[in-house]
């Protein structure tokens, strides 16, 4: 097991290494020139000037010590400055990252919540109205543009029935509780602060189901799916000819073997909707990550939209790797 | 039949029509939806009430009415003609980057299986590289390097949707590769690019087709998508993800931003029925998922 | 004892009256299990036995109200020990199986949860029935993997399924099965999936089981072979009707149903002359949708009177304790021997001839996907040297258990795989590197026909453009029209209708599909045939109408068989000469009768007493074959081997010892079945 381990973990190593150069080449190959961009006119019609700036940035060095370069930045946590916000784009992405955090840490358990009940029920009673329920909430879950869900569900419960707050995270007056981690929810609760806490799972409301729609008609349909093929395994049958009742065959019998795949898509999940949260985040002006990234692309800031695709991509790597382990966990065939 | 089976009371079988329906109705419906989106891009000019781009300011945010179905946006756009010529931009990314994306993968995914060694080992890694980006960033990330406009956009989707064909075609031309069928085909003696095109090919269409099919919808999302950050098009032009993207603020005007929505809906719903029902119609034991 | 024998007036464990099991498919409902009727008393055995189809699988599902949509029972009763089975609720059912009841399935690969320990699968339903708690539970549940022959019971037990072959968990499923001690135990083909050496392990256990405890045992099968080695009373299943039943032996010995007439002559023994045709029955079950308003079996009948096609039998009381559902035998009368016509003498092989395709020291080594960057792939040990050669109008037949490299080697001799070592002549012709340009001029006299007739067809092609192709391709034909007549031609070779050229595949059943791939391989007119398990998919009948269909064609068109098989007696009949393989090696070569009448090597020993033929006096082999990853250094069966001794270190040569018969053995001959009839277990 300690093995598996250590060599998945010398596999993401590689991984995240390789993708670092991957965008690090696509950084590098971006049309117009970056000396233009930061010099301006004038300067740039100088010579002398545009070599000593470019040895200062070392642009004069080949592709591959630049490279290296890059990587001595990023081991410091150098991810360059953004131009629209001029600041350091790390210091950035540690302003805005609790928010997506948070927003996609709920919506991933309401979707887990959601679609796993859903899809196994549907699958135990198969072709009945439970099974059509599960199979309408996930074809318009993953068939609804996001960014349209978003604008319906302000416009019908903002806008008309004004039963959900408006965009944002918190009441345009309250002030964000002082916690440690920069999560309203936990930091609220950390500080017993009851009336923030409320407001902040209100605003959470809207935009975690949004964001969650897609996530739970796949979840619902994987779950649905690796249930009936599992359900229809011998084995299934032998635990019923022991005598199991049948929520032990369903349970006990049938779900550990049909949540592989589901762990699988739960990963994959949860990293996208870190990064799917750019729409969302777009239309509820919530303070994360995905409306950082909408700017930046907006302006074509290209050093945060680097620092951003790096930081998500390592992300979506450990993501996957604890999909892997958590295989070695439900299936010990894969552990070796 | 034998006089004790006649006196076994049988129970009454569902009727053949409602099982019929239900297995091949979603199928129709969305080849109904699909084609009709087709024919409506095919024939936006002529359909069209209005020019996609006529301004009429006076006119602005009018809300449906018989001389504006879908009402008007910000500019006094007709919505509705909008929406029809938007249509052209989102089918034809769909399809352009599913079928090149397809074909692309699928080829690198097929030379992987049939080199095997050393190419399928570097081709493999490689797609795994371009798999462990989270695609939409990814494609956000070189349709800005690229620049906004259709066809960069169309690009970037494309650097990131091979990956799944290619692991998708690897598959298949393995599974094929140790078919009992395809053996007897060498056995007989049968040139290689026989065996491919008359063996091979034909039983790695149907789950490819099913892919494709199901994928199309999502392509379309995701086209839409970048659009609303601001990336699929140039303004003027009349694109669905960039036409929610103007009215999104608008929520008293909900028709601004909710028709075209509600268009992407149509042709992702209608995909994915599609998808849905050519792989029961290919597969008919695998009538699960 | 044998507690076959049920005292009179004690309560049947087991009562079926009438029992009605039907499918609602969109067809209209199939009457899969039609009226039947049995009784089992405590203790006793019960074999039931018919081909795929016959609804014998579907009955024991029905038993345990295991049954799944679109299946259901529509009338008749079912009672254990007095109680009625069809009236119980959902709970009562769950509390009665797998506690009284109990039910072993056919495929042990599939029957295992593979993420569930098998401590906790052997266990859980003593607990959840509330027979022991969990610490005494576990203790029993060793115990009984230790009773059902589980090499290391305590590691066994805190391990998981995918660490054990098929025997191994066959045994776990039977612990699974006896766990609460049921009074009766169904066993569905429990090993149909399994070797033959594996399978007589399994059986004797079961046997072993009815001895020791008394648990009455409802076997399933579609081999009355293996029914008679472990029950005492067969009810023969046609059609989804019993249409006969009666002591096992006595149904072997003088069967009183035509159909049960034809299982039994249709199997091939291993003490028939040699050359003797296999009796079959021509057609196929009739149509579960419109079944013969008279006798079922009628249409297929070869004694059939007047009143069989109009006048459904009863199942009738033929002789004391026989019961027979037929107007022909109802007036008593056993059924004739059958008249077998004497093959016409084959051309004889041609041995002084230099042999068609050859051997020589082949070997194969397949490199599994590495597990690791740093570490060497593991490798499987497929073929490892052997010598063999086949000569013109001969047929040689390879047997072995799953595993030997048996397959491989007909893929290393047909060139679909390149041999590793060693090399491979055609006519003469070294073709161990052959280019596949090279290889395409020889291949329309070397053809193969594959084992599985559902995967060997291209679901995507008519049978008429499958067999039209190779004539095209190879430009035997001119045209069209001339492809299209060769294509009848070959229908009516292999005894199919021409019209059936515009049909794809999966119209067609296995016997069928297969015949359609022999077509197939016969279409370039080849000298060699090479056939990797040909009838091992096949129910009994249709595997002798196969069987004697590729006799006929070696007689008329002149083929020399490569003749890949697991079945000993199949082998036997079919084979002029024989080669046995275990772990990749030829152990023992020679004539067909004497190497399986006089065996010399102590696994083909093992091998022709594993067979489950009523009568036969039977060794069990212990042990199972070891992994092909690592081969063992000296003889390779020497780990099963019961006359195993310290010489058996180095590896024996296959070594002549006497004209035209080889074996690879140090002891040769040193280890034969006493002619004791009593059962023993070696080692």
């Amino acid at each position: 097991m300690s093995r598996y381990i250590a060599k998945r973990l010398l596999a993401a190593a590689i991984m995240a290494l390789l993708a670092s150069a991957v965008i690090f080449l696509i950084a590098n190959l971006v049309p117009g020139d970056p000396v233009l961009a930061q010099l301006g006119d004038i300067a740039a019609s100088d010579p002398a000037t545009v070599a000593r700036w470019r040895a200062k940035w070392g642009l004069d060095l080949p592709l591959w010590e630049r490279y290296g370069l890059f990587l001595g930045g990023l081991a410091q946590g150098d991810l360059g400055i953004s131009i629209a916000t001029r600041r350091p784009v790390l210091d950035d992405i540690i302003q805005y990252a609790p928010a997506t955090l948070e927003l996609a840490t709920v919506a991933f358990l309401l979707s887990l919540l959601v679609g796993i009940p859903l899809g196994i029920a549907a699958a135990v009673w198969r072709d009945g109205w439970v099974d059509s329920l599960a199979r309408a909430i996930s074809l318009l879950g993953v068939s609804a543009p996001t960014f349209w869900l978003a604008f319906i569900m302000l416009a019908i419960f903002y806008g008309g029935l004004q039963w959900a707050p408006g965009p944002g995270r918190l009441d345009p007056i309250a002030f964000p509780p002082e916690g440690p981690t920069g999560l309203f929810l936990f930091d609220s609760l950390w500080l017993r602060d009851w009336e923030t806490f409320h407001d902040a799972a209100a605003h959470l409301v809207l935009p975690s189901i949004v964001l969650a729609a897609a996530t739970i008609g796949l979840i619902t349909r994987t779950t649905r799916a690796a249930m009936l093929d599992s359900l229809q395994q011998d084995y299934v049958r032998v635990s019923r000819a022991k005598g199991m009742r049948e929520w032990a065959v369903v349970l006990q019998h049938a779900l550990p073997n049909a949540l592989v795949p589901v762990v699988t898509l739960g990963g994959l999940a949860y990293a996208n909707l870190l990064a799917g949260a750019v729409m969302t985040e777009t239309v509820f002006a919530w303070p994360g990550l995905g409306r950082y990234t909408f700017r930046s692309a907006a302006a074509l800031d290209f050093p945060a939209i680097v620092g951003i695709t790096l930081v998500v991509s390592i992300t979506y790597l450990l993501v996957n790797l604890m999909v892997d382990l958590s295989y070695a966990i439900l299936d010990p065939r894969v552990r070796r | 039949m034998s006089a004790t089976t006649a006196a076994v009371a049988l129970p009454p079988a569902r009727s053949r029509l409602r099982r019929r329906l239900r297995r091949y109705g979603p199928a129709w419906a969305g080849g109904a939806i699909v084609l009709a989106w087709i024919v409506v891009a095919l024939l936006a000019p002529w359909i069209a009430p209005y020019p996609p781009d006529a301004v009429d300011i006076p006119a602005r945010l009018q809300p449906p009415s018989w001389n504006h179905w879908m009402g008007t946006d910000t500019l006094g756009r007709d919505v509705f003609s909008r929406l029809l010529y938007g249509a052209r931009l989102s089918l034809f990314a769909g399809f352009s980057v599913v079928l090149l994306g397809a074909a692309l993968g699928t080829t690198i995914g097929i030379v992987a299986a049939w080199a095997r060694g050393w190419w399928d080992e570097a081709l493999m890694r490689f797609t795994d590289l371009v798999l462990c980006f989270p695609p939409i960033i990814l494609a956000l990330a070189i349709a800005a390097a690229l620049g906004i406009g259709p066809v960069n956009t169309i690009l970037a989707m494309l650097v990131v949707w091979w990956p799944k064909f290619a692991r998708l075609g690897r598959a298949l031309a393995l599974v094929q590769r140790s078919q009992e069928y395809v053996e007897a085909a060498t056995v007989l003696g049968l040139k290689p690019h026989r065996i491919l095109t008359r063996h091979i090919l034909p039983n790695t269409l149907g789950p490819l087709a099913v892919l494709v099919t199901l994928d199309l919808g999502n392509a379309i999302l995701t086209f839409a998508g970048l659009s609303f950050l601001g990336l699929g098009v140039i303004p003027p032009m009349p694109e669905w993800g960039s036409m929610v993207a103007e009215g999104r603020e608008l929520v008293e005007q909900w028709w601004v931003a909710a028709f075209p929505g509600l268009a992407i809906l149509t042709v992702v719903v209608g995909f994915n029925f599609c998808g849905d029902g050519l792989r029961d119609w290919l597969d008919p034991k695998g009538r699960n998922r | 004892m044998d507690g076959s024998f049920p005292l009179p007036g004690q309560q049947p464990v087991l009562e079926v009256k009438d029992l009605h099991t039907v499918f609602m498919t969109d067809g209209g409902p199939i009457h899969a299990v039609d009226g039947v009727s049995f009784k089992v008393g405590p203790g006793e055995t019960l074999g039931i036995v018919g081909e795929s189809g016959s609804g014998k699988s579907v009955t024991a599902l029905s038993l345990m109200r295991l049954l799944e949509e679109p299946a259901r029972i529509v009338g008749g009763s079912i009672t254990f020990q007095g109680r009625d089975v069809l009236a119980m609720s959902r709970s009562q059912l769950a509390d009665w199986r797998g506690d009284r009841a109990a039910m072993v399935f056919q495929d042990p690969m599939t029957g295992l949860n593979p993420v569930i320990r098998i401590l906790r699968q052997v266990t859980e339903h003593i607990v959840s029935h509330g027979r022991m708690p969990k610490a005494a539970a576990k203790k029993r549940g060793i115990e009984l993997l230790r009773r059902m022959g589980v090499a290391a019971p305590e590691r066994a037990a805190a391990s998981f399924p995918h660490e054990f072959s098929g025997g191994m968990r066959q045994r776990v499923m039977m612990a699974i099965g006896v766990a609460n001690d049921p009074a009766l135990l169904i066993a569905d083909e429990p090993t149909t999936a399994l070797d033959v050496t594996i399978q007589a392990q399994i059986l004797d256990l079961l046997r072993g089981l009815n001895a020791d405890f008394g648990t009455a045992i409802v076997l399933i099968s579609h081999d009355l072979g293996v029914i008679g080695t472990v029950c005492r009373r067969v009810a023969v299943m046609y059609a989804g009707e019993v249409v006969e039943e009666a002591i096992t032996a006595d149904v072997l010995s003088d069967p009183r149903h035509p159909y049960s007439w034809a299982l039994v002559n249709a199997v091939p023994r291993l003490d028939a002359p040699t050359g003797a045709r296999l009796t079959s029955i021509e057609g196929t079950p009739p149509d579960p949708l419109n079944p013969p308003q008279g006798c079922r079996f009628e249409p297929r009948c070869p004694f059939k009177v007047a009143r069989c096609a109009t006048d459904h039998p009863p199942l009738m009381d033929v002789a004391p304790g026989r019961r027979a559902r037929c107007w022909v035998t109802a007036d008593g009368r056993s059924l004739p021997r059958p008249t077998l016509p004497a093959a016409a003498e084959a051309e004889q092989p041609r041995m002084a001839e230099a042999p068609l395709l050859e051997a020589r020291g082949v070997e194969k080594h397949f490199a599994l996907p590495r597990s690791s960057f740093l570490k060497p792939p593991a490798t499987v040990h497929a073929v490892n040297g052997v010598d063999i050669a086949l000569h013109r109008r001969e047929s040689l037949g390879i047997v072995g258990e799953s595993g030997c490299g048996k397959s491989t080697l007909a893929r290393l001799l047909t060139r679909l795989h390149e041999p590793t070592g060693g090399s491979v002549f055609f006519e003469g012709q070294d073709i161990t590197h052959a280019s596949a340009a090279a290889l395409r001029g020889l291949r329309p006299r070397l053809q193969m026909v594959f084992q599985d007739p559902y995967a060997s067809l291209n679901p995507r092609m008519t049978v008429g453009d499958a067999l039209a192709e190779p004539l095209t391709a190879h430009g035997r034909v001119g045209s069209r029209k001339a492809a299209n007549e060769r294509v009848r031609e070959l229908l009516s070779t292999v005894g199919l209708k021409p019209a059936f050229a515009s049909r794809y595949p999966h119209e067609f059943s296995g016997g069928q599909r297969q015949r359609i791939s022999i077509a197939r391989a016969l279409a370039l007119e080849p000298s060699v045939v090479v056939a990797d398990e040909p009838v091992s998919a096949l129910d009994v009948n249709v595997q002798a109408q196969v069987l004697n269909l590729m006799l006929d064609l070696r007689q008329r068109l002149g083929l020399s068989y490569l003749f890949i098989a697991h079945d000993l007696a199949v082998v036997r009949a079919f084979c002029d000469r024989v080669a046995v393989m275990y772990l990749g090696r030829v152990v023992e070569e020679g004539p067909a009768d004497d190497v399986l009448s006089r065996p010399l090597h102590p696994y083909t020993v093992a091998l022709t007493s594993a067979i489950p033929e009523p009568g036969r006096q039977r060794v069990i082999l212990a042990g199972e074959p070891p992994s092909t990853l690592r081969l063992p250094r000296g003889c390779a069966f020497a780990a099963r081997c019961p006359v195993a001794r310290a010489e058996c270190e180095a590896p024996p040569p296959l070594a002549a010892v006497a004209p035209g018969r080889k074996v690879a053995c140090h002891f040769p001959g040193a280890f034969a079945p006493r002619t004791a009839t009593k059962l023993e277990i070696v080692r």
